[in-house]
């Protein structure tokens, strides 16, 4: 059955130990000092071990990018797989194991680029899953070309004078990809970070969290808009409790599509927390529900009768 | 019911009908449209032949539109061991004047054409063959009546050739009720309508003219025959080596396998998706695969070239995985509903880098079953990806050949979680890789990462130079242990002599029938066919040797340097100038007499040893 992260049972009797920041700490990462991805790692941390899951039934993947070495940084199953990809690799580990918690990091590039396709339709196909992009406007691995969030006007190798093309707005993206939880966070604000991803990996569905994640190396500052000690604001979403106060009405119902999409179109820096939060079928439960119907079907029958059967058909 | 007009041909005289040729098997070519049910009555036919214990091939043209078109069904069926769908046709039925123009040349001298007089006008002055007008759309219109209009005049056709060839009445009508008996009873009665007008033509003179068709001797095995086209074949060939994950991406060929394998791997508990893509189905493939069901992707051409960069991650991962490819002319959408081997370079060695992995082709029909146990057999041994290399005559040929012994085969899907100890490596250097799942305890709590970059033993990157030497050995080396496990070929016909035949994939039957043809025209010559193409089986190196000529019959393009793509494969391999080509590429399975023809034009060249001297 299809349920949200704690449902599941150990799959092995005796967890010897808790889920540590130690035991869970592998690689030293390679990122440059100053990163802002190594707040998101430091809050991955602070997550699995609030969730405390069985160990071996952590999964931690990524595609290709500076962000993309976190399974490396992390001591659980890990997969380091190929560019833009990692979402129909982990949508086929989360179909396949219904037992597993599937992590996926990734940067503005690997998503929102070459992997833009796969993020639309494993949203489309809601797969159980929790997605971290860490967000840095910047192709920093390859060392400053402009990437799918890039402003208008950013220099960068591949734009010189200035990016032309218009950048990808990603809440709006992501609350349109079908995406049944959908938040944004500051990597600077690590308690807030932790609720999100924590809320991302609690929801039964794919949930994504988009972090703003600075770059030091090649595009400093981008962020600080809201980063109150440099002068920035970093407001959060107010969302409706449902109290019945007249004040609730001017709260965000994150179960509102259009108001998600108001959110995402508030001028920069916008607002951080949950934009859009829905319970919708997981495929993982659809294709559950369609194995039990066409097990009723054949009355449970074993692998060798149903093959057989199939064959006396062909004679 | 207006008797058949026949025109006898010169051949067809009464002296010879007296004596009537008795032969072990009947070519039958039926010419219409895509929506005149000829696929239907073909399928019956082939499925009649596997029930009678005979050996049967099809072959069939689909036109790539949606609807319309000229199509075509060929049938073979007898009693000896039937190995290609036939150069020629015995019996000839023709709907339009477009398939009687089209293909009255396909007819034998000699041989019988049946034409619909209601559309077709043949050339009265060809006096080659038995010509019989009959009007087969007014006949079945007037049989069926009501609002169906010529609907059924494929089985009116059947029941014609039911009386012509004197075929098991009980049978054909049995085949037809399990077709139409889960639709409207009205559907069935006007299909029986439809076949009795035909089968009370009054056509018996007409066998006479014909060829005697003897019912088959019983076989040896006693195990009853199936019928089945490639793709059924090859898909029920992975559920019973266990796979119970796949993914895939529309394309022709390739369709009807994912179709099969989403409506029946449910019932097994298993997941069949269609995703995003071609990039986005091997993905998903190899995280099933990860997660410790060995998965199956596939595709045609150009969705190979697509899934290719994963590819090249599932060889340095060492990911076990089954990628199909049902190969058809290319390059780019090329001609999609045609047959081409034009893909096997990009198999061997398409992606990026040094990447080692295996590439099998079946044989025939049933080979297509039995291969896909050997993939996935060597695919969980290995810890490697498998291709299978199939094309789309095989895929979309029906044969009749004896039901798998499914009790002793099957193989179980489940996935080793168990814990695994301290001495666990992911990838050691001196082992075969043997992934522990995620799910599966590690003893040492330190969990393994399964990656694209190179690494050391537990996955993490390394940029060592002696490592990644090492480990690309290591890659290396035990495809290089599977080739040297793999039995060597055998040789039908002469063991030495003149010329060797060397073909791969479905080329197997239309090769061996043109070997048997030059050996009984006393020419000292023998056949190897290959189904592992990568690794190549030991032993090819002394049999090559033992004749003047090896020729490499293949469905591609002779190249730049005048050789199709396995022959120069196996010349990079053996360094033997007298390995050649024969090749094609009209989109067509090879005719025996072309094989025949190809290899006296190369024996004209005798001494020459290039291609191009």
């Amino acid at each position: 059955m299809s349920s949200p992260a704690p449902a599941f049972a150990p799959s092995s009797p005796a967890q010897p130990a808790p889920l540590t920041k130690k035991i869970l700490t592998a690689d030293h990462p390679t990122w440059c000092p100053g990163c802002g991805d190594f707040a998101v790692l430091a809050a991955y941390y602070r997550v699995l071990e609030r969730l405390q899951y069985p160990h071996q039934n952590i999964v931690t993947m990524a595609g290709i990018g500076c962000s993309s070495r976190f399974p490396y940084f992390v001591n659980t199953h890990g997969v380091h797989y190929i560019h833009g990809r990692a979402l129909p690799f982990a949508a086929g580990v989360s179909l396949g194991r219904d037992d597993l918690h599937v992590f996926v990091f990734g940067g503005d590039g690997d998503g929102f680029s070459i992997g833009g396709n796969h993020l639309v339709h494993t949203g489309r196909k809601n797969v159980r899953m929790t997605y971290v992009i860490m967000d840095n406007f910047v192709y920093g691995l390859t060392k400053k070309q402009t990437s799918p969030t890039s402003p208008l006007g950013f220099r960068s190798k591949t734009d010189p004078t200035g990016a032309l093309d218009q950048p990808i707005n990603p809440m709006r993206t992501l609350v349109n990809s079908g995406a049944s939880f959908v938040a944004r966070s500051h990597a600077t604000q690590v308690n807030h970070m932790i609720e999100m991803m924590e809320r991302a990996a609690r929801h039964d569905g794919f949930s994504v969290v988009e972090i703003l994640s600075e770059c030091v190396e090649f595009y400093e500052g981008a962020f600080d808009a809201a980063i109150p000690r440099k002068g920035g604001q970093f407001r959060v979403v107010e969302e409706r409790k449902n109290d019945g106060t007249p004040e609730d009405e001017l709260r965000h119902d994150s179960s509102d599509e259009l108001a998600a999409y108001r959110l995402a179109s508030q001028p920069w820096p916008g607002v951080f927390g949950v934009f859009y939060e829905v319970k919708r079928p997981t495929k993982n439960r659809l294709e559950a529900d369609l194995i039990a119907k066409a097990r009723e079907k054949t009355k449970s029958a074993g692998d060798l009768e149903l093959l057989q059967s199939s064959f006396r058909r062909l004679r | 019911m207006v008797l058949p007009v026949t025109t006898p041909a010169p051949g067809a005289d009464s002296a010879v009908s007296a004596e009537r040729r008795a032969v072990h098997d009947v070519v039958i070519r039926l010419a219409g449209n895509s929506q005149d049910g000829i696929q239907t009555i073909g399928g019956f036919l082939a499925r009649l032949a596997g029930r009678s214990d005979q050996d049967v091939m099809t072959y069939m043209t689909i036109p790539s539109t949606i609807s319309g078109g000229p199509s075509i069904f060929q049938v073979r069926m007898g009693s000896g061991e039937i190995l290609s769908s036939g150069d020629q046709a015995d019996f000839l039925v023709a709907f339009y004047q477009h398939s009687y123009d089209s293909h009255v040349h396909s007819l034998r001298q000699g041989g019988v054409l049946i034409y619909d007089s209601d559309h077709v006008t043949p050339n009265p002055d060809d006096k080659r063959f038995t010509a019989v007008g009959i009007p087969i759309t007014g006949a079945t219109v007037e049989a069926v009546g009501g609002s169906s209009k010529d609907k059924g005049k494929n089985l009116f056709v059947l029941g014609l050739i039911t009386r012509i060839f004197n075929l098991d009445v009980a049978k054909v009508a049995a085949l037809i009720s399990e077709r139409f008996g889960g639709k409207s009873e009205d559907i069935v009665r006007n299909a029986m309508l439809a076949f009795d007008a035909g089968y009370g033509t009054p056509a018996d003179n007409l066998r006479d003219c014909l060829c005697r068709f003897d019912a088959a001797p019983a076989r040896a095995s006693g195990r009853p025959q199936v019928t089945v086209d490639g793709n059924l074949s090859l898909t029920y060939g992975l559920i019973a080596a266990g796979v119970r994950h796949g993914a895939g991406y529309p394309i022709t060929p390739w369709s009807t396998i994912m179709e099969t394998l989403r409506s029946e791997l449910s019932k097994y508990g298993g997941i069949f998706v269609q995703t995003e893509d071609e990039l986005g189905a091997i993905g998903y493939a190899l995280g099933f695969s990860y997660s410790g069901h060995l998965a199956v992707t596939g595709s045609a051409g150009p969705g190979l070239s697509l899934k290719m960069e994963a590819l090249g991650w599932a060889v340095m991962s060492e990911m076990p995985l089954i990628v199909i490819n049902v190969q058809r002319g290319g390059p780019s959408t090329g001609m999609p509903t045609n047959v081409e081997q034009s893909d096997l370079l990009q198999a061997i060695y398409g992606s990026h880098g040094d990447t080692p992995r295996v590439v099998l082709a079946p044989k025939d029909v049933e080979d297509c079953f039995y291969i896909a146990l050997e993939a996935c057999r060597i695919a969980r041994e290995y810890s490697t990806p498998v291709l299978i290399l199939t094309d789309q005559a095989l895929a979309t040929r029906i044969e009749a050949f004896d039901e798998p012994d499914l009790a002793k085969l099957m193989v179980d899907p489940k996935p080793d979680l168990s814990p695994r100890g301290a001495d666990f490596q992911p990838y050691p250097i001196d082992r075969v890789t043997r992934h522990a799942p995620p799910g599966a305890p590690i003893a040492t709590g330190r969990y393994p990462t399964v990656s694209g970059l190179e690494h050391d033993e537990m996955g993490h990157p390394s940029g060592n130079p002696a490592q990644h030497m090492r480990m690309t050995a290591k890659r290396r080396e035990k495809i290089k242990t599977l080739a040297a496990s793999l039995p060597v070929p055998a040789v039908h016909g002469d063991a030495d002599g003149e010329v060797l035949m060397v073909g791969w994939g479905s080329t197997w039957g239309p090769v061996r029938e043109a070997v048997n043809r030059l050996r009984a025209g006393g020419m000292r010559a023998g056949q190897v066919h290959l189904r592992h193409l990568h690794p190549l089986p030991p032993g090819l190196d002394e049999i090559f040797r033992r004749y003047g000529h090896v020729l490499v019959v293949e469905m591609n393009d002779e190249g730049l340097y005048g050789f199709g793509q396995m022959a120069m494969m196996l010349r990079a391999r053996y360094a033997l100038p007298s390995i050649r080509s024969i090749t094609k590429t009209d989109g067509l399975t090879f005719r025996i007499s072309e094989i025949v023809s190809g290899v006296t034009r190369n024996l004209g060249r005798n001494g020459s040893h290039g291609a191009h001297a």
